[in-house]
């Protein structure tokens, strides 16, 4: 069962993300393409939980490095996506 | 004792309810982000959801390596926050390609980690169902974005110009990859070596990077949305052999997400995807025969054009990446300020792939404050050419050529472009007399109605701006 619980995550997040995406005016195809880079950013919490649980130390140099590369992609993700957000004003807010 | 038990349980109840946060965010801002009014909030809710599930990640139990940990996110955060802040609005297509890699990376290196433990015989960090089969799959797919990713964004900043291509290619990939499957079926299912681990993670770079040098810069975004689905696919699958569920959904949600934008990018591109990564197209050498082309271009000076504007009713533009070479938005939003104030009624169109992005010339055009009402995509604008003066076309090319609809032996016959030909004038702001990155004659340039305005794209408008203010 196990086996399918994780089946069934898999199959319900796919299909979210396809409905998140689909309505999306292609003006905002770069910004998502962004934002979506920011979300797998999360990869820096199992980085954490792995470099944790790390012993020998080839893991410990394996895992500092998953850590860094994965706080590198949420950081940078974050700062580039809000960066090009911050520009999207309509007629009204320019006054 | 119990007091232990007990606050070992909330830990983990904490653990778990701020992981289904962080997933519920992460949605709810990605829907969010879908919407040009809410889209800069959609960021920063999804962005809490990072800091939540960051925080809390401390508190998961029998974890040492707290100092390497804090000094790792200290150092990445500080460094891609920084280069994240100076680098330019043309320049961000490559820096998404490069935090895309370090998380393509990152999942490899969590896979490289689990195997390593199995080698060294301590066991995964958790038995989950299939967790080292997944783990095997994940490292491969995190170490292609991972290798591909730099690659692509080596392309994009100019680091590596040429396109290298050598006999048989295809061939080595495919060999590459059939033993990259046995040595991955070698690392799920036997006792391996620290040999077959170390071939098996450095083949892998090694087809990330011959995937992606063969590929020319105009397909480079479609290869960089591919790479962004292919790690949040790495992210998810490794959510899965940690049993972490914030990394489980919102991996699988970028994968999709990824899948889907990916596709509409290549149809946009009138591309299937396996075009982009197999043909080499996009590299300059492959302009087709085409069609008998009649009719000369004519020429235009800046005032002439900047009269035939300011005179005009309804103005079109259509901005390509020349304008973005050239950093002529400003001018450009400067002049049709001018022009609205005569009156005259001026609107953006703009072609799903101008730019090196779907969306990338929305940024620039943002970056330079033109409001986002007033651009237009491909579908909502077409059937307003026919009633339009002027269309002025500055340093796009493919996107308006109309070969693409009247001449069946066109390469891009059949993409979807702006039907600028069908306006009463025609406007073409280019550097030169020379073709697209496709290498395509544009029929447009040899209309009857069409006229060249030949000079980099910053100084013809300066020009019009001059010209409109005369009036």
């Amino acid at each position: 069962m196990e086996g399918f619980i994780a089946l069934y995550i898999f199959m319900l997040a796919a299909f979210t993300g396809y409905e998140v995406i689909s309505k999306v005016p292609t003006i905002l195809h770069t910004p998502l393409m962004s934002g979506s880079n920011f979300v797998h950013g999360i990869v820096l919490v199992g980085a954490m939980v792995a470099l944790g649980h790390a012993d020998t130390m080839a893991e410990q140099i394996i895992g500092f490095i998953a850590v860094l590369l994965g706080a590198g992609n949420a950081v940078g993700g974050y700062v580039v996506t809000e960066r090009m957000l911050e520009m999207f004003k309509s007629t009204k807010e320019n006054g | 004792m119990d007091n232990n038990i007990f606050s070992v349980e909330l830990a983990h109840w904490l653990i778990q309810a701020s992981y289904f946060i962080a997933a519920i965010l992460f949605i709810y801002g990605l829907k969010k982000m879908s919407h040009p009014r809410t889209a800069r909030s959609g960021i920063i809710w999804a962005g809490v959801g990072m800091v939540v599930a960051t925080l809390i990640t401390y508190l998961e139990p029998a974890m040492h390596n707290y100092l390497l940990m804090t000094t790792a996110i200290g150092v990445g955060g500080i460094i891609a926050w920084w280069s994240g802040r100076r680098v330019a609005m043309t320049d961000m297509p490559q820096m998404i390609a490069l935090y895309n890699g370090m998380g393509g990376g990152s999942a490899a290196a969590i896979a490289a980690v689990e195997l390593l433990r199995v080698l060294n015989g301590a066991g995964l960090t958790h038995e989950a169902f299939a967790a080292r089969e997944l783990a095997v799959v994940g490292a491969l797919i995190g170490t292609i974005a991972f290798s591909g990713s730099l690659i692509a964004f080596a392309k994009l900043q100019g680091i590596m110009r040429k396109v290298y291509r050598f006999p048989g290619q295809q061939i080595v990939n495919a060999l590459l990859f059939v033993a990259l499957i046995g040595l991955g079926f070698m690392l799920a299912r036997t006792e391996f070596s620290s040999t077959e681990f170390y071939l098996f993670f450095g083949l892998a770079l090694l087809v990330g990077v011959l995937m992606t040098v063969p590929i020319g810069g105009a397909d480079m975004p479609v290869v960089i949305s591919l790479y962004n689905a292919l790690t949040g696919l790495a992210v998810g699958l490794e959510g899965f052999v940690l049993q972490n569920p914030a990394m489980m959904i919102a991996g699988i949600v970028v994968g999709s997400a990824g899948t889907l934008l990916t596709q509409l990018m290549a149809r946009a591109m009138n591309r299937p995807i396996s075009n982009v990564l197999f043909s080499g197209f996009g590299t300059g050498d492959d302009g087709g025969e085409g069609m008998e082309i009649s009719g000369s271009m004519k020429a235009i000076n800046a005032s002439d054009a900047a009269i035939t504007m300011a005179y005009a009713e309804k103005v079109i533009i259509i901005p390509g990446y020349g304008m973005a070479v050239a950093q002529a938005q400003h001018k450009i939003w400067e002049l049709v300020k001018l022009l609205i104030e005569k009156g005259v009624k001026v609107s953006f169109a703009i072609h799903p792939v101008a730019g090196r992005m779907p969306g990338h010339m929305n940024v620039l055009l943002a970056e330079a404050g033109v409001p986002y009402d007033l651009i237009y995509d491909l579908e909502d604008i077409n059937s307003q050419f026919p009633t339009t003066d002027v269309a002025l076309v500055i340093g796009a090319n493919d996107v308006v050529n109309p070969a693409a609809r009247k001449d069946k032996s066109s390469p891009i016959y059949g993409m979807p472009i702006l039907d600028a030909d069908k306006a009463r004038n025609v406007v073409i702001i280019k550097r030169g007399q020379g073709t697209g990155f496709s290498g395509i004659e544009n029929l447009l340039f040899f209309e009857e109605n069409t006229r060249m305005c030949y000079g980099d794209a910053q100084d013809v408008a300066q020009k019009l701006i001059a010209g409109v203010k005369a009036v």
